[in-house]
């Protein structure tokens, strides 16, 4: 597994809001619940690509800015009906620090 | 925690949708345990005609197979009655001796055939027509016989006629009145069904009652009471149905007709004792009909899963006859009193009869008979209490007749092929629609929008959505019900909420949703942006405006596009420039590296394919020419087209531009329920459209005619006059007054188009027209909401504000 990486301050993403990420390799859009849990996605929706980071927070849910498709962050997968999933990437936070691991995408689990 | 017990005492449609119901709320919260005593999963009854009649199997009707309660966790005991309920024990015990402990209880049982006492109804071959065996028995009967006689002319004898008759027997109906489905139809169209019939072969006895069966063990023959008789092999008694209460009774529930139960759907003598569907009495109605009963279990599930805030108030039904090529519906009080005006449109030739009760224009009952393509439209007009004023002279021609470019005349959806597209938004065929509706088994628009998409965006086709299911599912779909909330995190509705705001004082979204009981801590999207708007429009100087509850278009001042990245509009007031904005526009595009510009329908010039942290600092530049941000992307004022008017123009009779102007000024900024524009016409030529925008201003010789509810969009309405005014001052005030009206009042996402038509233009004027007081003080309240709203986003971005919503971390490994 890859070490890892400091990203953000937790008090610099909003509440019910997200900050992207940009890497080498892909856009991941980093969100912070109302409950203060942190997850870390792919910021691309499984169904056509949108941007994820955008969307409206809902309890571990974020709704798509384009077409209004859900996405359960635990899991990457969209709710039913609709079907598909995102990459979901390991996120933790020690002393109000964000801290996210960058596995490859085979590594990333995805539902 | 130990989990309790919950039992369901029926394995029919109502207490199965409890149970459905109460999965998606709370999964873990019981054991349960199902008796049915039918040897059977659940099946939908209401399906049993088109069995009857071999246009379906019984597999096409099962609704849950017996894997879904495995896979529920749910024990299901088929095939066994339960015979006792001890209520002091809290148990149920079944004909086999199986007992089980409940802490809580549904008695779902149904109703019964009701089964005339006649000597000699219980030889071979008298049923009901109630379930899969009095099925079995008719098309039993069909194979080795001929002559059947259904008694009951009403919605049930006729569809089991039609059925035995498409099974090759003879079929005679024998009804007690002169007029057919008297509960559902007046005589006209009951005429008109009974010629129809009889040209397919049916038989009619009229007003006759019957004496006796004849026969020895099987039934061989009816003899009336004035004396004759006709030969029968079967006799189906289909007079009505009783609710089935015995269980209930010697349980010592209190019944009347039904058991008796409170708005929460329990019984009134035992909290701890539910009783659902058919079997009971509510408010002294006892509903025979599929729509009230998916209403009551979802009543019932809410309260088993400990919400307890839903209530059942009753259900306003309507019904169609699900007999194939026979179009009929009728919905609400048909008959009239002589408080109420009849609209009715005939033609016996072609067979369409169609007959609305109206009272204070609005529709009370429908009946229709032939043509049934808009029945669905009625209903929802009724139960919405549609003020139906403006378009009383051609309602009775349709939906498709109101100058509305989404229904064509040739959306007969019962007559379109598969491949129809239904759905423009998301190019959903009527085909797609109808499978998921047979293969998925949904009842309710919402089930259809989530599985299909279709009607889930614009929801223009949402009618013709709802026609389709009303024809596929055959008859009584779930329709939706009478009051809508505001979404699925609450069960109060727009207004209840909007006004609880206002009296409570609520003035957070945290206080609203402790208020309201909110099923969901933080929202949903639905929820999230509308109580935002509402703040907003209540506490105009208070609230703190939370962009996390906005559609990300609002929060960063710019439109999303397919590829993520956004387009931007400064705005030109009135559409007026100056060669030395178009070069700073341009300036900007060649520095930004903009790929696409367009000169959109409100004169204003939008510029595409711009990234999101780009956005702060094309803003600054655009704020230093003089821009301010054209809110193209709000559910906010947008733009005021105007025309030249009587500065340059040989017909102009105003200054229409200067007008427009003026508008705008007083009107940027403001946010609105939905997107709001305004076009000024310098005359009745009206090259500015006016008379399809939101206000729309028609300058005449003598002064201004002030147009409003007008829309350009998904559904093309022509605006309504308001008033003439004489002077621009007075232009402004209505306007600003108009504004506030509509802020204050429509629901979130409610354009002024639909909400003129829901509330009547009456109402509208009332409030402007009607007292000069009245619109003073709405044109203040909207001066106000102007004061903190009229703040150029875009500046305060430039400057730094919410900078990290537009600043994306970068990771080099």
């Amino acid at each position: 597994m890859s070490k890892w990486i400091e990203v953000v301050e937790l008090y610099k993403i909003p509440v019910l809001g997200s900050r992207l990420i940009k890497t080498r390799d892909m856009d991941i859009a980093v969100f912070r619940a109302s409950d203060d849990s942190v997850f870390a996605v792919r910021d691309a929706c499984p169904h056509r690509g949108g941007p994820l980071s955008q969307g409206i927070v809902h309890g571990h849910t974020v709704t798509c800015p384009l077409h209004n498709w859900k996405i359960d962050l635990h899991t990457g997968g969209a709710l039913a009906p609709d079907r598909g999933c995102t990459n979901v990437f390991p996120v933790k936070i020690e002393d109000g620090k964000v801290y996210l691991q960058l596995v490859t995408e085979d590594e990333a689990s995805a539902c | 925690m130990l989990k309790e017990n919950l039992v369901l005492i029926g394995n029919g449609m109502a207490g199965v949708r409890t149970l459905e119901e109460l999965l998606k709320l709370a999964p873990d919260a019981y054991n349960i345990t199902v008796f049915g005593e039918e040897p059977y999963g659940n099946y939908n009854r209401i399906m049993l005609s088109p069995v009857l009649a071999s246009e379906k199997t019984i597999e096409q009707i099962m609704l849950n197979s017996e894997q879904w309660y495995v896979d529920n966790g749910i024990t299901l005991h088929k095939g066994k009655k339960v015979e006792q309920i001890n209520r002091a024990r809290r148990e149920v015990i079944a004909s086999d001796g199986t007992v089980a402990k409940y802490d809580r209880l549904i008695i779902a049982t149904g109703s019964l055939s009701f089964m005339l006492p006649l000597p000699g109804a219980d030889k071979q071959g008298v049923i009901g027509f109630r379930d899969i065996k009095d099925v079995d028995t008719m098309l039993e009967a069909a194979r080795n016989h001929q002559h059947a006689v259904v008694i009951g002319g009403g919605l049930l004898g006729l569809e089991a006629a039609n059925g035995l008759m498409k099974q090759g027997m003879d079929v005679t109906v024998v009804h007690l009145l002169d007029t057919l489905m008297e509960r559902q139809l007046d005589k006209p169209a009951a005429t008109m069904l009974q010629k129809s019939l009889e040209e397919r072969g049916m038989k009619f006895l009229m007003e006759h009652s019957t004496a006796e069966i004849l026969g020895n063990e099987r039934v061989t023959g009816i003899r009336f009471k004035n004396g004759t008789e006709i030969p029968a092999d079967l006799v189906v008694m289909a007079v009505g149905i009783k609710p089935n209460i015995e269980l209930g009774k010697a349980a010592g529930l209190h019944c009347e007709r039904g058991i008796v139960v409170s708005d929460t759907l329990q019984t009134i003598t035992d909290p701890k004792i539910y009783a659902i569907g058919e079997c009971v009495q509510h408010r002294g109605t006892a509903y025979g009909l599929v729509a009230p009963l998916f209403e009551q279990a979802k009543v019932a599930a809410n309260h088993l899963a400990k919400y307890g805030i839903a209530q059942y108030r009753g259900t306003v039904t309507s019904t169609r006859l699900k007999v194939t090529g026979i179009e009929l519906f009728s919905a609400g009080d048909f008959i009239g009193n002589d408080k109420t005006e009849d609209l009715v449109f005939k033609d016996a030739a072609s067979g369409t009869y169609k007959r609305l009760v109206l009272q204070d224009n609005k529709i009370k009952g429908a009946v229709m008979y032939g043509d049934t393509v808009d029945g669905s439209w009625y209903f929802e007009m009724m139960k919405d209490g549609t003020d139906i004023s403006a378009f009383r002279k051609t309602i009775l021609f349709g939906q498709h007749n109101l100058g509305d470019s989404g229904h064509n005349p040739e959306t007969r959806v019962a007559s379109l092929p598969d491949s129809a597209e239904i759905c423009g938004c998301n190019g959903v065929c009527k085909g797609d629609i109808v499978k998921a509706i047979t293969e998925k088994k949904l009842f309710t628009l919402d089930e259809v929008r989530a599985h299909t998409k279709a009607s889930a965006s614009c929801g223009s086709c949402t009618g013709l959505v709802e026609s389709l299911l009303a024809h596929t599912v055959g008859g009584e779909y779930s329709a939706t019900p009478k009051t809508k909330p505001l979404c699925k995190c609450t069960d109060y509705t727009h207004d209840e909420i909007r006004s609880g705001i206002l009296k409570h004082e609520l003035k957070t979204m945290p206080a609203v949703r402790d208020h309201f009981e909110w099923k969901t801590p933080d929202g949903c999207p639905t929820c999230r942006n509308a109580l935002n708007y509402y703040l907003l429009c209540a506490f105009p100087t208070e609230y703190v405006d939370d962009a996390q509850s906005r559609y990300i278009n609002e929060r960063v001042h710019g439109n999303i596009q397919k590829d993520g990245s956004y387009s931007v509009v400064p705005r030109m007031f009135g559409g007026m420039c100056t060669s030395d904005q178009l070069r700073a526009i341009a300036d900007v595009a060649d520095k930004y590296e903009v790929p696409t510009m367009k000169v959109t329908g409100g004169q204003r010039i939008d510029m595409f394919g711009i990234q999101k942290e780009q956005l702060p600092a094309m803003w600054k530049d655009l704020s230093a020419a003089g821009f301010v941000s054209g809110h193209a992307y709000g559910k906010a004022m947008r733009t005021v087209k105007t025309c030249v008017g009587s500065e340059w123009c040989r017909f102009g009779t105003q200054d229409s531009t200067g007008l427009g102007v003026k508008l705008e000024e007083l009107t940027w900024g403001s946010w609105m329920p939905h997107k709001f524009k305004l076009a000024v016409s310098g005359c009745p030529r009206n090259c500015a459209e006016a008379t399809i925008k939101d206000i729309g201003v028609v300058c005449v010789d003598s002064g201004y005619e002030l147009h409003i509810g007008g829309n350009g969009g998904i559904k093309v309405r022509v605006t309504d006059l308001l008033c003439k005014v004489e002077t621009e001052a007075e232009v402004l005030e209505y306007t600003g007054a108009f504004c506030q009206f509509y802020r204050e009042d429509a629901h979130y996402l409610e354009r002024t188009a639909p909400w003129v038509e829901r509330v009547g233009l009456e109402k509208v004027k009332t409030a402007i027209l009607g007292d000069a007081a009245n619109r003073k003080a709405l044109y203040e309240r909207f001066l106000i909401s102007q004061q903190p709203a009229q703040i150029d986003p875009w500046k305060a971005r430039a400057e730094g504000a919410e900078a990290n919503e537009f600043t994306p971390i970068l990771i080099e490994a």
